[in-house]
């Protein structure tokens, strides 16, 4: 099982699924962002499991998931600023409360 | 003594047995960290899906991602989310409703997703060997300051313009200015 590429891309498919539902389904808005995250993460276990089991996307693969997680840290700094921000304006950290732009 | 070769009552190999508990213990902290209705907990469960995958890189032969792992994320991003969910919870705020009116079809759409992915997934040949190819560090040490020098400039680059960004949305306004 652990030697089987498919295990490891139905693990990263599942948790991939799991913070899709989080991002969809949670209300405050740091709760999406820590979906977002595992998402993140999700797609960096397929590109390392890859890079395990074919010989030619070896190095590659772990230079990308370098990558990928730089630009997820990058991504994590401005969105919770943002949410900071939000915050500090509506004094919510709620996602169905900010409702400025229907009105 | 010496370990036996599989594990003794299960008859699988070791790594199986890691790998089970490697991604038990990952898919059930990221479900702890999308249901558990109060966030912090929410965040030390994030930790422990970090942690976990981060094993899961070192099965994988990827030592060098897997400590990036557990010090981009575990370390910086992590503490990152702790620190924003401190400051922004507030202690009358209605904790009742975690989860948004369409909470039911997004479950049915994970669900599908999730199945969709594993049927497509195991019904493509990815042209794969059977057996894991560990990752030399120093080749990828190669490869990132040889033909991946730019990629990693531009990363740099956008660390710093995330940074400023980060400093400049969340600093506080001066009323009087």
């Amino acid at each position: 099982m652990s030697q089987s590429l498919d295990a490891y891309l139905v693990l990263a498919g599942i948790l991939f699924a799991i913070g899709s539902f989080g991002f969809l389904a949670r209300r405050n808005a740091i709760s999406m962002l820590m979906s977002i995250e595992l998402m993140i993460n999700a797609v960096n276990l397929a590109i390392v499991a890859f890079g395990a089991f074919v010989p030619e996307l070896n190095v590659d693969a772990s230079v990308i998931a370098l990558m990928v997680m730089a630009v997820a840290a990058a991504e994590a700094t401005v969105g919770l600023a943002i949410v900071m921000a939000i915050y500090r304006n509506r004094r919510t950290p709620l996602v169905d409360e900010y409702d400025a732009m229907r009105q | 003594m010496t370990i036996p070769d599989t594990v003794p009552v299960l008859g699988m190999t070791w790594n199986d047995l890691l790998f089970l508990f490697l991604a038990g213990v990952l898919l059930g902290s990221a479900l702890l960290v999308v249901t558990l209705r109060d966030i912090i907990r929410c965040g030390i469960a994030l930790v422990a899906a970090f942690g976990a995958l981060a094993g899961i890189y070192v099965m994988l032969g990827a030592p060098l991602v897997a400590a990036a792992q557990v010090l981009v994320y575990i370390g910086a991003i992590a503490v990152l989310i702790l620190f924003a969910i401190m400051l922004t919870q507030a202690k009358n705020a209605p904790v009742r409703l975690v989860f948004q009116t369409q909470a039911v079809p997004a479950t049915i759409a994970a669900v599908v997703l999730a199945v969709i992915v594993a049927l497509s997934v195991t019904a493509t040949d990815w042209g794969e060997v059977g057996q894991r190819v560990a990752t030399a560090t120093d080749a990828l040490a190669r490869l990132l300051f040889n033909q991946y020098v730019l990629p990693l400039e531009v990363v740099s680059v956008l660390l710093l313009a995330a940074v400023i960004g980060g400093v400049f949305l969340a600093k506080r306004e001066d009323r009087d200015a």
